[in-house]
């Protein structure tokens, strides 16, 4: 290859964004590898476990912000136990020592203790971003290490952790001459604030544009904060519980009338349909808006305020916006993007609030969408149909049918017909949820045409091995595959295992899948790391003594260039 | 998982294998829910008994989970159970309970407490409508533990942060009375 200086080749690197570019960039020779690796700022690394922490600070030591992943995705619901892992505090000490002039750190599904803030807090004197999701580990005491040592500090956001509540000072903990932040969530705390002190922290800080306030904070105070802060783009509302015959109601008016910038809005929790009208003037305006949180807002009231958003790009609703308020949502909203319908009623009755109904009338008002998660009760193949056909642009469908392995409510069939249009018709799709009654086709149609698809989930499906196999054929992009109680077994998983060194992980729980399947892929590629995760009584035992017919409860299996970990628990078996 | 049962209540003529009273599934066991009967297994799909024995089902974060849904649930169950609260009255010796699930209202309860407490010929309870010569006043200690005026809040807010009630009499019930108006 000609000379190329590296100065040449270091400006247009620069230019490439896309974590992906970058690594291709990265393999095109030695010379090329040390530009890239020195110019960049963001890195990316989806599974703490797939290589060590002091790797990745020796390759990049000139990094800015640095992004890690833990648990897998079906810790959300549980399926992880407590202390399988995910422990942030390597990552940190390890930045620490070799990338001190770290700014930006965002870690998801982790376990953060209040010591790995601390030293988080004293190790980066540049800090300026910490953004946590679904991590747990810590208390506020860790957070008031953060704000009283990050000088400096721009952003902290806190979204859905499990955080213990040691007291209210953390937030008095930032000092006086802490002017820079310009966010702040803090909405998953359960615990009182010092209303005061945010107030006066709210009131020095000129650039804040994000606020996102917990259940704790009363009407009274958001009042004054907003009073205070009128530029806020972003806003979660705290509480929100106010009478509307109050005075503290009409300074809710007059506050919302002020905040001309706001274009985001959750919170809500325990608001009244009554008292709406006090964000009618921002609704206009509105890109985002959560109300998963605020199952008493729906009705007429619901239908009322969602008809002035007619901006809206972003909507988080309960199921008790009912198929009416869904076609209200599909009249006005037509630049909607991203939709989610939670439900709110997981032990109830099975009231039908959403169906498929609501479904299609949404895909056939807001052609633009193209991210979708979906509870609802039923679905039928139809109105699948009849939504990939209005909405080819999804890159991200989600549905789940509340019953495992519901059929078609009106033909009986499966429902692979109707995720079969759906992946025919999305070319784009990246992310597929699947759920109702489901046979070995839909996983052919899957195979066959979901070529950009990158993270599948699937829950009580198929009927045999082929389906697995058709779409560790078929998918080539893909990286993520979760399976829970479903029939694929052995032969499904040792069918092609190389595949899995193309893809981050596998997931598979409360399969077919025996021990002597499992010791096979390991035996097979050691470039993957095979865990069990074995929390029955048979635990006990030492893996030697079962034999190799014994069904694996939960199977994680997930590429990586760290053989093994040293901080697997007992119930946790790497082969 | 098919509907074994058809709709047109045929499926007993049905002809398929075994033996009368069993059923056939032709899908392979899934292993959610329990094994059993299956007759009921259809019913007890879906009820909500089902759907909690699935660990990890519905795929909702625990963070939303516990969120409100549960405290509905709690609601519920206290609806169901009756929502009975101890009520004093300053001066006489001795509490009684009441219900409120059963009161639509501020007017219904304070009618029933004018009732129940009447036998002490006490006068009339206060009105929120500002009746004068009124010596009581109706307040409630909520979640928090604090004292709270009695009609301030919608109903339903109230049934579910109420926790005891309280008949003050005399000058307290006017101190809270003018801050009320």
């Amino acid at each position: 290859m000609t000379y190329f200086p590296e100065e040449v080749v270091e400006h247009i690197v620069d230019f490439l964004g896309s974590h992906r570019d970058r690594n291709a960039v990265s393999t095109v020779c030695k010379a090329w590898y040390q530009v890239e690796r020195l110019s960049r700022r963001n890195v990316f690394v989806g599974n703490c476990y797939a290589i060590r922490p002091e790797r990745v600070m020796a390759r990049f030591p000139w990094m800015k912000s640095l992004g890690v992943k833990g648990k897998p995705h079906f810790a959300d619901f549980n399926l992880v136990p407590y202390d399988w892992g995910g422990f942030a505090q390597p990552w940190i000490e390890a930045a620490a020592r070799g990338c001190p002039g770290l700014e930006e750190l965002r870690l998801k599904r982790m376990v953060v203790t209040d010591d790995d803030l601390e030293l988080l807090a004293r190790s980066f004197p540049s800090f300026k971003s910490l953004v946590l999701v679904s991590c747990e580990g810590f208390s506020t005491d860790g957070l008031a290490a953060i704000a009283t040592y990050c000088r400096g500090l721009r952003e902290l956001d806190l979204q859905e952790n499990e955080v213990e509540d040691h007291g209210r000072q953390w937030l008095s903990c930032f000092p006086d001459s802490c002017t820079s932040l310009v966010s702040l969530n803090f909405a998953c705390l359960k615990g009182e604030i010092n209303t005061n002190a945010l107030e006066r922290l709210v009131a020095r800080c000129p650039d804040l544009r994000s606020l996102k306030l917990n259940r704790a904070i009363s009407v009274e105070s958001l009042n004054r904060i907003l009073a205070r802060a009128p530029h806020l783009v972003d806003l979660g509302t705290g509480s929100m519980m106010v009478n509307h015959h109050t005075e503290a109601y009409h300074r809710l008016i007059n506050a919302f009338l002020g905040c001309k910038s706001l274009r985001s809005l959750s919170g809500f929790w325990d608001a009244s349909s009554c008292c709406l009208q006090a964000v009618y003037p921002v609704c206009v305006n509105l890109t985002a808006l959560n109300l998963s949180y605020a199952p008493a807002i729906q009705g007429d009231d619901l239908i009322k305020l969602i008809c002035l958003c007619f901006k809206l790009q972003k909507l988080w609703v309960l199921d008790c916006i009912g198929d009416k308020g869904l076609a209200a949502v599909a009249s006005t909203c037509k630049d909607l993007q991203e939709l989610r319908v939670f439900p709110s009623d997981i032990y109830g009755a099975g009231t039908t609030a959403v169906t498929e109904e609501g479904l299609v009338a949404i895909s056939s008002g807001c052609s633009k969408l193209n991210s979708l998660l979906y509870f609802c009760y039923q679905m039928t193949n139809t109105a699948l149909v009849t939504v990939a056909k209005n909405c080819p642009h999804f890159t991200r469908f989600r549905l789940c049918i509340l019953d495992p392995g519901k059929p078609d409510p009106v033909t009986d069939q499966p429902l692979d017909e109707g995720f079969g249009a759906i992946v025919r018709s999305c070319k784009n799709l990246r992310r597929l949820s699947l759920s109702g009654l489901l046979t070995d086709k839909v996983f052919l149609y899957i195979g066959m045409h979901a070529e950009h698809l990158e993270m599948l989930s699937i829950a009580f499906a198929g009927d045999s091995d082929k389906g697995m196999v058709y779409v560790l054929n078929g998918c080539k992009n893909l990286r993520k595959l979760e399976i829970r109680d479903c029939p694929f077994g052995d032969d499904a998983l040792l069918k092609d295992v190389t595949k899995y060194e193309t893809m981050r992980s596998l997931w598979m729980s409360s399969c077919d899948v025996t021990l002597g399947g499992c010791r096979a892929l390991a035996a097979k590629m050691p470039s993957l790391n095979v865990e069990i995760i074995n929390e029955s009584d048979e635990a006990d035992e030492f893996q030697e003594n079962l034999s190799d017919l014994h069904k694996v409860e939960k199977l994680y299996v997930y590429r990586t260039v760290a053989r093994g970990r040293t901080d697997a628990p007992d119930f946790v078996w790497i082969l | 998982m098919e509907d074994i049962k058809g709709s047109d209540g045929l499926g007993d003529t049905e002809l398929r294998l075994g033996l009368p009273g069993t059923s056939t599934a032709t899908r392979s066991a899934k292993r959610a829910l329990p094994e059993g009967d299956e007759e009921s297994h259809d019913e007890l799909r879906r009820t909500s008994a089902a759907k909690a024995q699935v660990v990890g089902w519905p795929p909702i974060r625990s963070y939303r989970k516990n969120s409100f849904p549960a405290r509905k649930v709690e609601a519920e169950a206290e609806a169901a159970a009756g929502l009975y609260v101890k009520v004093s009255m300053d001066g006489v010796p001795y509490l009684r309970k009441i219900d409120l699930s059963v009161y639509k209202g501020y007017k219904e309860l304070r009618e029933g407490l004018n009732n129940m407490f009447e036998c002490f010929s006490l006068g009339e309870l206060s009105r929120r409508e500002g009746g004068s010569g009124s010596e009581y006043a109706i307040t409630y200690e909520d979640k928090d533990g604090d004292l709270m005026l009695v009609g301030d809040v919608p109903w339903e807010m109230f049934i579910s942060s109420c926790k005891r009630l309280r008949i003050m009499k005399g000058s307290e019930a006017r101190g809270l009375e003018s801050r009320q108006h």
